[in-house]
């Protein structure tokens, strides 16, 4: 075991504990806080892969913009833990069931495979900025422009949703 | 389980001393920005400013200091535990997290080792920033949120929006920046600035922009609207009392501290000696760090003196003149940079 | 680090994911539990985007960059939905969308 290793292990625990704390906390404000730090250990996963312009992005896009628009909304409603009454428990459970029933499928299937690849850590530069700034405004330079449009749109759509008739 | 782990002891030695070095310098010079603060603010209004506490009143931020910890510390009964003392350190992590890219100096050369005045020469360094600015709104929205008083949250969500709105306009007069040099990393942006002179020559309204919605950032007058007293009692730091209080106040001098130095870097050439050639001096290199360290902090107590002359001059924004002026003036001014400077870049390679 | 590991990892985020889908009825958690699931997604992309050094990998990362893109106009779009939803049933329980089938 070396120190990448022992690295990888604490943040994937960091992860899949916060994130299932997303969604065991009855309070709204408490998931969306667990789910931030779930975004910052992915970003730590990023790092660790030397991905660095999209862990940087994930915590800019994720942490900085979406979780806060999440938070304001959350907020603005004064939502709390009784917003939510429970009242099927059998309904929880079945959920839970398919839920973890896909994982047990999945992972069986992985099982059976075999798969012996390995994923590059703490090197190599396709991860940094330049590279990536290259190839996105040569080849990928027209689904750039369309995202764009797409924001725009999504822009104009929230403006129009949101206004008081 | 074999553990192997291999670690550079000298070199996590020498990076925790410059961490420490700088987070202290950081809350020193802070401490010392509340004393200046009440010394400009005398001087503007024609008064004399605290001069009990030692000698010209130099002791005046360690008596308030002492002031804030033996206050009696309140928790609001009907609020979030927790939440309520994480927005303090939230606050106070991210304001003194962003000094960790900014180039502090050249490299000193100490005991045979090449010490770089840059705590993290990231290759996204801008971006970090901006990503640790952008965590900012946390401190604000989680303190005025726990604090489970109207006034409170109100506060906290003009704060956030405030926050969210000028990070935009910031964003994009970077760009301009960011195409001039052709990197993020702070360092390559320095030197840049030292072969060609500084960015503040070919990108005035860019810094212009910059500073505004840097003024915006640090929830500083005129855009002060998060704490505006006469409106919202005292703004999401209401409930707050004793050093939590004083967690946020002394935050904000962190990010006025930050940001001027983050200024100094970007436009005004960093550690570089204006009006001089340094590399001709032939003198030692440690000491040419030193001066470079230097030089920096002069520009950045310059940047220093502005926030307060700014903050004594120029009365408070109304909410919606203060949104109006994010969106409707600052990002189109920003974007007619961006173009402009862009055509020129290309004009130039042709 | 072995492929595999990533592989885990990812699933067992998305079916964190799937498993809050299926038991909240809060529609911003229902919200938040998607962009869990995107990002197991987005994680598994990068770990992909490291199996073949040195230079093949470069459009796994720019797919997930496309993916952040687009879930940040998802969220925009989305919240502005279930604000709307509020505003209307004063509720963000997503039981109480059934207008339509009484």
């Amino acid at each position: 075991m070396n120190i990448t290793q022992i690295l990888v292990g604490s943040l994937s625990v960091i992860t899949l504990f916060s994130a299932l704390m997303v969604i065991i906390s009855r309070n709204p404000v408490h998931s969306v806080l667990w789910l931030i730090v779930t975004f910052f250990s992915i970003s730590g996963h990023y790092i660790v892969l030397n991905a660095q312009f999209l862990a940087i992005v994930n915590i800019i896009v994720y942490a900085g913009a979406i979780m806060v628009l999440f938070l304001f909304v959350i907020m603005l409603m004064n939502l709390n833990r009784e917003t939510e009454p429970q009242k099927n428990k059998w309904l929880k459970l079945a959920g839970v069931l398919s839920g973890g029933s896909l994982l047990l499928v999945i992972v069986a299937a992985l099982h059976t495979g075999d798969i012996k690849a390995m994923a590059q850590v703490k090197e190599g530069d396709i991860g940094l900025i330049g590279t990536l700034g290259k190839e996105l405004f040569s080849t990928y330079v027209v689904p750039f422009e369309i995202s764009s449009i797409l924001f725009l749109s999504a822009m104009v759509g929230a403006v129009v949703i949101g206004k008081k008739e | 389980m074999l553990l192997n782990i291999y670690i550079d002891w000298a070199f996590v030695l020498e990076k925790f001393l410059l961490v420490a070095v700088i987070v202290t310098l950081s809350l020193v010079i802070a401490m010392y920005t509340t004393y200046a603060e009440r010394k400009v603010a005398a001087w503007l209004q024609d008064r004399r400013g605290p001069n009990r506490a030692g000698p010209f009143g130099l002791l005046q931020p360690l008596a308030d200091g002492g002031k804030l910890f033996f206050k009696e510390e309140i928790i609001p009964l009907a609020s979030s535990k927790f939440l309520f003392i994480l927005g303090p350190s939230l606050a106070m992590i991210t304001a003194t997290l962003t000094s960790a890219v900014i180039p502090w100096g050249t490299s000193l050369h100490l005991f045979g080792r090449d010490i770089s005045l840059q705590i993290a020469d990231v290759n996204i360094g801008i971006l970090y920033i901006f990503g640790v600015v952008s965590l900012g709104v946390y401190g604000i929205m989680i303190g005025g949120w726990a604090s489970n008083n109207k006034f409170s949250l109100l506060a906290a969500i003009r704060g956030a929006s405030q926050m969210i709105s000028y990070e935009l306009a910031m964003g994009l007069a970077l760009i301009a920046l960011l195409m001039m040099t052709g990197s993020l990393q702070m360092s390559v942006i320095v030197k840049n600035q030292v072969a060609n002179g500084w960015h503040i020559i070919y990108q005035p309204l860019g810094f212009l922009i910059f500073f505004v919605c840097a003024l915006a950032e640090c929830n500083r007058t005129p855009f002060d609207l998060a704490e505006a007293e006469n409106e919202l009692n005292f703004g999401y730091h209401q409930e707050y009392s004793s050093m939590k209080l004083g967690f946020y106040l002394f935050a904000e001098y962190i990010n006025m501290f930050i940001s001027s130095a983050v200024m100094s870097t970007l436009y005004f050439g960093g550690y570089d000696i204006p009006f001089v050639n340094e590399a001709a001096w032939n003198i030692d290199a440690n000491l040419l760090a030193l001066i470079g360290f230097a030089v920096l902090m002069a520009k950045t107590f310059f940047f220093l003196f502005v926030f307060l002359w700014i903050r004594w001059t120029i009365p408070r924004f109304r909410y919606d003149q203060l949104m109006n002026l994010g969106w409707k003036k600052l990002i189109p001014l920003a974007l007619i940079n961006m173009v402009v400077t862009a055509a020129v870049i290309l004009w130039l390679k042709k | 680090m072995p492929i595999v590991y990533y592989l885990y990892l990812s699933l067992a985020l998305f079916c964190i994911g799937i498993v809050g889908v299926l038991t909240r009825r809060n529609a911003i958690i229902i919200f938040m539990c998607i962009e869990i699931m995107l990002n197991a997604v987005n994680l598994l992309l990068v770990a992909f985007s490291k199996m073949h050094p040195p230079k093949a990998g470069i459009d796994g990362q720019l797919f997930v960059f496309f993916i952040m893109v687009v879930a940040a106009a998802e969220v925009s779009v989305g919240l502005a939905i279930i604000v709307m939803m509020y505003r209307r049933i004063h509720s963000v329980d997503v039981n109480f969308l059934n207008r339509l089938k009484h």
